[in-house]
């Protein structure tokens, strides 16, 4: 399964061959290093060589992440890094190419980017490390902060309402959208991996702690305590069910979901909701579940679907026309046209 | 009446009516018979920006002029021999442009009382004789046109459409051009709408047989052809050749290209030609704006590929970061600014050269690109290719500069065979021993490493790096290294271009100094200062940055250095501060190219010492 054909031997590649040797320069206890480790760990699992892997990323703290991968790399400029990583990919279909970015390089200055690349569905993973915050330029309001949030750059109190970035990448045309969290290893290892399994565009969305600008905001969702209550894991084809001991699901009354409680009266598991992950309908829904009061937030891919892939109709068209048209011959094509000769 | 006929070096007609009277068409239609004919040849399509304006209005002429000859002709004509002219608005307009007693055939069908109100005409000057000037011949095109193709049973609009073709048939007789070439083009281009080809044909022949047949004709002129050297020629337009030169360039390589690019005026057609070249395994992108077209390029370019993107001034602005990456990556990738009138979207569809500086100089930190422009519309095709070569062989962005005056504009092109284009070297680093990032050869280049070679795994960006290792360095002996090296690696291109050729003495008293699509009208200047008797020499510049090596030993040899520009002395301030040269400017801003005769007049005052 794992291994290297750099010298020609076949290796098993672990973790560590995917570490380069720059020192990591994230604050400590910076949620980054959990991602970057849940990335290295699961490389070796996708029984690709090294040489084949790109990681491409625009500017902030989450952004210097390719300097950390011992593959290509490429650190843009902030907000780019989709159409750094849509042109290498066009031009080599063969590659495995990755983008990593936070949320304000990816939705705000690079918001128009993220839109239409979700739109064209390139064969690439984009791993939005969200904080809710900037943490590079030292704490100011990010498009996924909360109204009101008080920042340097908003000390009164932000007055715009926060992107839902799941909701974002669905309208957009994600063909897949998910999310994890820093601190469930297991969890995100897994929705990575199904990301790089998927052909298409593939968004993940990942809880990031900044504990130095923005520090806990997604302990609601990540500690232990206040977890269970506060947090859905969608599976396909599993019940939309949570909560400590597993008693609350999720129903639908018309189009409003609702929380129903099993030990309550008449209500039973079976009117919760069987997740369909195919169904752009209820990833709709269940993405905007955390935009209401007293909703879980979900975790898991919420939508997955196969759709024609960018890169390889872009090929398809090259072929197609090779074979109306017979390959191209500069010769004739300098010479077409109405030519007089002079003698 | 006996019909004398005259023959002459060169004529200029323009043709001029509503954007919707078709101008542009029946003015490439002339442009073509006259190639075909053994012509020289410039053309000049000047079109309003707005689409469809308002029939009949003053800011909706469309203009379309060309000068065609039997010698060399390096414009398009400064005024016009003959201006045919579809309505009042169109007279208003191009009147002033008219040589004195130069020939008018208005359609006389179009001078009603409300056109020549939108027009500010008080009264029809067809016939309040404020026309006595000119050589004024009324014809009643749409009442002709209609007639000729009144068996049809066209619609009302359909019929009048053929206006132009019956204008460009009467054009074709005057100056004894042959109806063949526009048939088979018309054959062909409505070839699912044979009726509409016959229109337009019936149109064209009635045209001309009304020249043959009137009695307001006395004179029919002859212009032969011109004595070009041997070849196979075509016409080419600006953008056209630009886009065939990037693809030569891709195929001289080996290297696969790459168009990143947003659609603007008067860019536009690169795309368009580009993106029907698929069977030569061209990939086109049509990104969502220009920041994303370059930054995909750049992933191209890292990918390997020959990255290419095209834009105007406006676009050029949003991608100055994305330049500035491309510098410090050290990758190769082509950026054709295709200049317009500024600042800001400014005049979309007219000429400028005012991008210099944006090129040479716009944009954050030290950031030396190179910069080549396009002498005429023909000349694209080398210097996008010269482009080309430059960014793979020192792995840099590179700008070619042309502008909307040579873009749209035609020229004869002696076609050159594949065989006669030399090779591009681009090559990908693929040892493993010894491999670093930043490590240069002898023209200061760094290796250029295909994502996929094993062994050579490395990340660069935007960051300053460490001299070789690429490793990301703060270091402030570091970064002043770097910027010097990175400057001495584009300065060092000097040695790769030809030097600075002067036409004409190579000391003496006037060198008149040009770039970019100012070609045309300085040659003609100083062919006609020549033959009065006035001795100045010409430099034309095509290598903008670096300058070529004898740059300063050339101007010194010069008593004046006259630099006329379509912008407010660019080259100018450039020159005067990297050479001391205290050059002279002329500079002019409408939007339109020089006039030989604006430069040929300027020339006589300087050396008269005004
Ligand atoms: C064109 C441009 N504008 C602004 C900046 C400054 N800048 C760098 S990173 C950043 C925001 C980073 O926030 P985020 O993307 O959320 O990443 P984080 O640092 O939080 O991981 C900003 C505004 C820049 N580098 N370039
Ligand atoms: S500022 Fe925040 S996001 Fe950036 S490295 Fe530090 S903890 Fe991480």
């Amino acid at each position: 399964m794992e291994t290297e054909s750099t010298n020609g031997t076949q290796v098993k590649l672990t973790a560590k061959d995917y570490a380069s040797d720059q020192d990591v320069r994230w604050c400590p206890g910076c949620g980054d290093y959990s991602i970057l480790a849940q990335v290295q760990r699961i490389m070796p699992s996708f029984n690709l060589t090294r040489e084949k892997t790109v990681f491409v990323a625009g500017i902030g703290c989450s952004s210097r992440f390719p300097y950390y991968m011992n593959t290509y790399g490429f650190h843009g400029i902030h907000g780019r890094a989709s159409s750094i990583a849509s042109g290498l990919k066009m031009a080599r279909p063969d590659l495995d190419v990755w983008v990593t970015s936070g949320d304000g390089d990816l939705l705000s200055i690079g918001g128009n980017h993220f839109i239409h690349t979700l739109r064209r569905n390139l064969d690439i993973v984009i791993m939005m490390f969200n904080n809710k915050i900037y943490g590079l330029t030292k704490g100011q309001y990010s498009p996924t902060s909360e109204h009101g949030k008080v920042t340097k750059s908003s000390p009164f109190g932000t007055l715009e309402e926060p992107f839902n970035p799941l909701t974002l990448a669905l309208s957009s045309g994600g063909s897949f959208v998910a999310r994890a969290m820093d601190r469930d290893a297991k969890h995100m290892q897994d929705t990575i991996s199904k990301g790089h399994n998927h052909k298409g565009t593939a968004f993940i969305e990942i809880f990031q702690n900044c504990n130095i600008y923005n520090d806990g905001a997604h302990f609601l969702y990540t500690e232990k305590e206040t977890k269970p209550d506060n947090t859905l894991f969608v599976e396909n084809g599993k019940p939309l069910i949570f909560g400590e001991h597993k008693d609350k699901g999720i129903k639908l009354n018309g189009f409003r979901p609702e929380i129903i409680n099993f030990n309550e009266d008449g209500n039973s598991i079976n009117d919760v909701i069987v997740y369909d992950e195919t169904s752009k309908e209820l990833a709709m829904i269940v993405a905007q579940l955390s935009d209401f009061e007293g909703f879980p937030m979900p975790f898991g891919v919420l939508y997955k679907v196969n759709k024609p892939v960018y890169e390889e109709q872009m090929e398809l068209q090259l072929e197609d026309s090779v074979k109306k048209l017979g390959k191209g011959s500069l010769e004739k094509l300098l010479f077409e046209g109405s030519t007089w000769e002079i003698k | 009446m006996e019909k004398t006929v005259e023959v002459l070096k060169s004529a200029t007609i323009r043709f001029a009516g509503d954007s919707g009277d078709g101008m542009q068409i029946a003015g490439s239609r002339f442009t073509d018979t006259s190639a075909f004919f053994g012509n020289d040849l410039s053309t000049f399509p000047d079109f309003p920006a707005e689409i469809r304006a308002p029939a009949g209005t003053l800011f909706g002429v469309s203009g379309f002029q060309i000068q065609f000859a039997s010698q060399d002709v390096f414009t398009p004509g400064d005024e016009p021999d003959v201006l045919i002219a579809m309505n009042p608005a169109a007279l208003k307009v191009n009147l002033k442009d008219l040589k004195p007693s130069g020939t008018i055939i208005a359609n006389e069908d179009a001078f009603i009382e409300k056109n020549l109100h939108l027009a500010g005409y008080e009264s029809n000057p067809l016939e309040d004789g404020t026309l006595t000037a000119y050589k004024l011949i009324k014809v009643p095109i749409t009442k002709a046109t209609n007639n000729a193709v009144k068996e049809l049973g066209l619609t009302a609009k359909d019929a009048n459409r053929c206006k132009n073709f019956y204008a460009l048939g009467l054009t074709y007789w005057l100056y004894d051009r042959p109806l063949d070439v526009t048939m088979h083009w018309l054959e062909d281009k409505f070839k699912k709408k044979p009726v509409i080809a016959d229109a337009n044909i019936r149109a064209l022949k009635a045209g001309y047989y009304f020249g043959e047949t009137a009695e307001i004709f006395t004179t029919r002129y002859k212009v032969k052809p011109a004595n070009l050297p041997k070849g196979i020629y075509k016409n080419i337009t600006g953008n056209h050749a630009t886009a065939l030169g990037i693809l030569a360039a891709s195929l001289k390589s080996g290297l696969p290209l790459f168009l990143g690019t947003y659609p603007i005026t008067p860019a536009s057609d690169i795309l368009h030609d580009l993106s029907s070249y698929k069977n030569f395994g061209v990939k086109t992108f049509q990104a969502e704006d220009e920041i994303a077209a370059i930054c995909a390029a750049i992933g191209a370019s890292f990918g390997g590929s020959l990255a290419f993107t095209s834009t105007s001034g406006p676009g050029m602005a949003l991608k100055s970061e994305a330049i500035g990456l491309a510098v410090m990556t050290e990758l190769p990738l082509v950026i054709a600014d295709i200049q317009r009138g500024g600042p800001s979207t400014g005049l979309p569809t007219k000429t400028e050269q005012a991008d210099l500086f944006q090129a040479i100089l716009g944009r954050n930190g030290e950031c030396p690109v190179p910069v080549v422009a396009a002498s005429s519309p023909a000349d694209c095709f080398m210097m996008i290719f010269e482009a080309a070569r430059l960014a793979c062989k020192f792995m840099t962005p590179v700008i070619f500069l042309s502008d909307g005056y040579i873009a749209n504009g035609a020229e004869p092109w002696r076609i050159p065979h594949e065989s006669e284009l030399p090779i591009i070297e681009g090559e990908y680093w693929t040892k493993k021993e010894g491999f670093h990032p930043y490590q240069r050869d002898e023209f200061l280049a760094r290796p250029w490493v295909k994502p996929g070679t094993p062994g050579l795994e490395h990340r660069i960006g935007g960051l300053e790096k460490q001299h070789i290792t690429g490793n990301v360095s703060y270091d402030p002996q570091n970064h002043e290294y770097m910027v010097k090296l990175r400057a001495e690696k584009v300065k060092n291109i000097e040695n790769h271009i030809p030097l600075a050729e002067v036409e004409g003495d190579k000391e003496g008293e006037l060198l008149i100094v040009g770039w970019g699509s100012t070609y045309g009208s300085i040659t003609t200047a100083r062919e006609r200062l020549l033959a009065k008797g006035y001795n100045v020499s010409r430099l034309h510049l095509k290598y903008l940055n670096p300058f070529p090596k004898n740059l300063g030993e050339v101007l010194s040899k010069f008593n004046k250095v006259l630099i006329p520009e379509l912008n407010l002395g660019q080259l100018r301030k450039i020159i005067r501060a990297e050479f001391l040269v205290d050059a002279i400017g002329m500079n002019k801003v409408q939007g339109l190219p020089f006039k030989a005769s604006e430069i040929e007049k300027k020339v006589i005052e300087v050396l008269s010492g005004n």
